[in-house]
């Protein structure tokens, strides 16, 4: 059974409650022993979907069409978000949104990658694949905290940087390399959500921070799925086995310490109770900010230096 | 046979069944007529037909339309370093299986042994022309030049030696990109290579990345496009997508000029392009101008 199939059963169930709590009073008749038993049962689906959850199960979930997008937390998390536009150079990128934004009274920058809440939008933010501009206004923008001090907030939500003529016109190695460059340079605190997909260089080129948390059911990866399928055994069609080899699940992606941290969703994603989630990350990133804003200048540049320069093993 | 083809109007060459070197000492010594292996070899750039040892001969490029071949490690540094300057560091340093990756063990010995390295970029130390330089030659010979923990961790010693040294950093780059066996360790090293070239480049070391064919994604899109001069050798492809992906993506055949160094040029990102036989000359007339200058006063 897939995780939509169990859902379906779950919300089945959930109108039987109804159904019998309508009867209930209408006919005065008591089903509370019923009603109760459909709800220990609906608990323990949750649970079991929770458990029994794939890496495959969580790449879909992260590509859920209704998973809450970077600008809709920006929303919820932040009092007062003014969005700036453009990369000053070329254009402006859809498929990145930035800003400034005041998080309980602290000033902060805000970015973060933006996919789509429907068809029409999703072509409007070209799928959240980012082209140079977008990383070149990503950069501008955290160089303007930088500038006055303020700390950085990055959301990631992308399947990877755009693949097209146009961004290759436009140097788009160039720009995500500078990205890496310039990120590790920064003189102010840079905290990084993964929400959705992080695939690849696309997401890399805004996560070059000193902390990174990562949604239960969000992903990040060298490549999708699909393309580690396709590059290494010639069949895209392989993808969910790819989803096994590939660690890109947040519990493996914490053991291997590229990320810092998991936060919870409810059973079956972040759409099911989106302020839930929202309020998870906001007090995350409360406490995580406090924290690094105790750091010098120094320190926060070493910290962030060192934590990349640990990865890689080899003998 | 039927009789149609013997009027086939493709039908060019004779086929020949060449010997391997084993038996050609023994053929020799019964008189046996043989063929040597790859005697010929046709240029995919103009078609000619070249004499495999005169294009060893000629830095590996056709002596017609000047197609640069692919060439691995040592015949780079051969062309590049003042004979006998070279030091390797970190030679030995070999992959682990992070991941569990089945099967990448093997590959990897596989690779060492048919490339003679233990991986996919050698470093060291070597002179230009008597101006000693920190220098990495990526080898696509060994796993299409891809970026695991290894190259990844060569390259960051190599900056690291760089800028503890104040020497200059030259780096031909060669790589399909991110080592996918290595997953989203691979990608790390994106990161890490660049957080080095931040903080030599802030200490004033100069980088020249040179782009030798082909150089795509996580190695584009990390240390190749980061250098403070960015010389491309002549033809070399260069691109961060890859040409078939796009084209797919796309639905449309790409010319063939697209994601070369002289496209990227004429679109503002690479400094100069340069045939393969003048990049030593230009290597150390960059380095030369770099050199502080004695004030006699």
């Amino acid at each position: 059974m897939t995780i939509k199939e169990k859902e379906r059963k779950i919300d089945e169930l959930k109108l039987k409650i109804n159904e019998l709590k309508l009867i209930e009073s209408n006919e005065k008749i008591d089903f509370t022993d019923q009603i109760q038993e459909l709800n220990e049962k609906i608990l323990e689906m949750e649970k079991r979907i929770v458990e029994e959850m794939t890496p495959w199960d969580r790449v879909l979930v992260s590509r859920e069409q209704k998973r809450p997008t970077s600008i809709e937390y920006i929303n919820e998390i932040f009092d007062d978000f003014i969005e700036f536009h453009g990369d000053r150079y070329f254009g402006d990128d859809k498929a990145i949104v930035g800003g400034i934004a005041s998080l309980n009274g602290m000033n902060v920058t805000v970015v973060g990658e933006q996919k789509g809440t429907d068809t029409k939008d999703n072509i409007y933010r070209n799928f959240g694949m980012p082209s140079p501009e977008g990383y070149r206004k990503a950069l501008r923008l955290m160089k303007q905290a930088e500038k006055f001090g303020r700390p950085i907030v990055t959301f990631v939500d992308t399947p990877g940087a755009f693949c097209g003529v146009t961004a290759e016109e436009r140097g788009q190695g160039e720009a995500i390399a500078r990205n890496l460059m310039e990120m590790a340079g920064l003189k102010v605190p840079v905290l990084t959500f993964i929400i959705g997909e992080g695939g690849s260089g696309g997401a890399l080129a805004v996560a070059v921070s000193n902390k990174i948390y990562m949604l239960e059911n969000s992903i990040y990866g060298v490549l999708s799925p699909e393309g580690f399928a396709s590059i290494l055994w010639k069949d895209g069609t392989r993808a969910q086995e790819a989803a096994d080899v590939m660690k890109i699940t947040a519990n493996d992606l914490l053991a291997l310490k590229v990320i810092d941290g998991i936060i919870e969703e409810p059973a079956g994603g972040a759409h099911k109770d989106f302020t839930f989630v929202a309020d998870k990350i906001k007090d995350v990133m409360l406490r995580e900010l406090k924290e690094l804003q105790l750091l010098s200048q120094e320190e926060l540049l070493n910290h962030r230096y060192e934590r990349f320069r640990a990865f890689g093993k080899f003998e | 046979m039927p009789i149609g083809d013997l009027f086939k109007k493709n039908l060019k060459y004779i086929e020949l069944h060449p010997q391997n070197e084993v038996d050609r000492e023994e053929r020799v010594e019964k008189e046996v007529p043989f063929i040597p292996d790859n005697l010929f070899i046709k240029c995919p750039s103009c078609g000619e037909k070249l004499y495999s040892e005169e294009v060893a001969d000629n830095l590996n490029s056709c002596k017609h339309c000047e197609h640069h071949f692919r060439i691995g490690n040592v015949e780079r540094l051969k062309m590049i370093a003042d004979e006998g300057s070279f030091v390797e560091i970190d030679k030995n340093m070999k992959s682990i299986n992070t991941l569990d990756y089945p099967g990448y063990l093997e590959k990897i010995a596989g690779y060492q042994k048919s490339s003679g390295i233990t991986e996919a970029i050698v470093t060291g130390t070597c002179t230009i022309d008597n101006t000693k330089v920190v220098i990495g030659v990526m080898d696509s010979n060994f796993m299409m030049g891809s970026m695991g923990s290894v190259v990844g961790e060569k390259v960051t010693r190599a900056i690291e030696k760089a800028m503890s040294e104040k020497l200059p950093l030259i780096i031909f780059t060669a790589s399909g990109g991110a080592r996918m066996q290595e997953g989203i360790i691979s990608l790390m090293q994106m990161a890490k290579t660049s957080s080095a070239i931040k903080r030599f480049s802030d200490a004033g070391g100069l980088y020249i990345a040179v782009i030798t064919d082909p150089t795509t994604g996580g190695v584009t899109a990390s240390f190749a496009m980061l250098g403070d001069i960015i010389i491309g050798e002549k033809g070399a492809l260069i691109g961060f997508a890859g040409k078939r992906v796009i084209e797919q993506t796309i639905k449309q055949k790409l010319p063939d000029e697209f994601q070369t160094v002289e496209f990227l040029k004429e679109k503002g990102f690479i400094d100069t392009i340069v045939a393969r036989k003048d990049m030593k000359a230009l290597l150390s007339r960059i380095l030369i101008l770099h050199q502080e200058v004695q004030d006699d006063n």
